[in-house]
């Protein structure tokens, strides 16, 4: 399996996810500078967080030009897996690849925490092995993630079982203060209705080795990679 | 000439910088005062003097970078 890790200028978490690809799942993973044009080559495409372009004028308005950001959006297109994690899923909404906007934390802080996430669709590329009740504690690092959408938009996601992530307490309710950053319905992270393409505010990718304190983010990195490898075999 | 852009947060929007705002005037003694909205204001220089092919032009880079559809509005103009 080959995975493609963007890099954007200021990108920060791009190592950690090219680490976890190889050095704890097994894979191949392979940086991707953001002038590059082609992904050909590639089975799955990560985005990931940072602070791309400074977040100058909003999160992820500049990066989603960056050329690579255009065999991104054919790569998707053609079914091809994607997943967008905090500056990355800020990327794929800007981009049009995931509906909605992640916006200034309500609390106007910068949030660097860890949270609880109650799995709310397992039946995604994204969650299915995730067991089912299960909690994830993961960290979140970010100042703008507050998630919105319109209200058309949200009963969308809703009914199409399209939130695959929200933020719970630690006895998995959905309540005011177990949300960190004042987005819409607990929103952590969603995906696209062709269920290919994924982003979420969360990183799973500093969560995967027990020497981390945590390794619930494996479970998220292991559905995908089964899917894609079954995807790869049936082609 | 100059590209003269307003960009606020549509009014769905959560929009804490404006409450904080809000909060911090009323707590210097601005009394009475309503809802504040904090946006960007950007000015882009123009070269020659054909508005109406700019106003086009602007229009399009408001929609598509300057601002994001999903949570601001946009106006501008051109002087």
């Amino acid at each position: 399996m080959n995975f493609a890790v963007l890099q954007f200028p200021a990108s920060n978490c791009d190592q950690d996810a090219v680490h976890v690809v190889k050095n704890v799942m097994g894979h191949s993973a392979r940086l991707v500078w953001h002038k590059e044009n082609s992904l050909a080559g590639f089975d799955a495409v990560i985005v990931p967080g940072g602070f791309s372009y400074g977040d100058y004028l909003r999160t992820g308005a500049i990066a989603r030009f960056s050329p690579i950001m255009q065999a991104v959006q054919a790569f998707a297109a053609n079914g091809g897996p994607v997943l967008g994690i905090c500056n990355g899923f800020q990327i794929l909404c800007e981009a049009g690849l995931l509906p909605g906007a992640l916006i200034r934390n309500r609390s106007l802080q910068f949030r660097c925490e860890h949270i609880f996430l109650k799995t709310a669709a397992r039946d995604s590329r994204f969650t299915h092995k995730i067991p089912e009740g299960k909690l994830l504690r993961l960290p979140i690092a970010h100042g703008e993630g507050c998630y919105f959408a319109d209200e058309a938009t949200l009963e969308k996601l809703k009914t199409d079982r399209r939130i695959l992530w929200q933020y719970v307490n630690a006895e998995g309710e959905m309540t005011e203060q177990s949300n960190p950053n004042g987005a819409l319905w607990n929103i952590a992270g969603i995906c696209n209705e062709r269920r290919n393409v994924a982003g979420l505010m969360p990183h799973p990718e500093r969560a995967s080795e027990p020497i981390l304190g945590c390794e619930d983010g494996r479970l998220i990195f292991e559905s995908w990679l089964t899917w894609v490898e079954n995807k790869t075999s049936e082609n | 000439m100059k590209a003269k852009i307003t960009v606020t947060p549509k009014k769905a929007v959560l929009d804490p910088q404006g409450k904080t705002v809000q909060n911090a005037l009323e707590h210097m003694g601005f009394k009475g005062i309503g809802e504040v909205h904090v946006g960007k204001y950007l000015e882009i220089e123009l070269p020659g003097a054909d508005k109406e092919a700019w106003r086009k032009q602007i229009d399009e880079a408001c929609h598509k970078l300057l601002s994001n559809p999903v949570i601001e509005d946009y106006s501008f103009e051109i002087e």
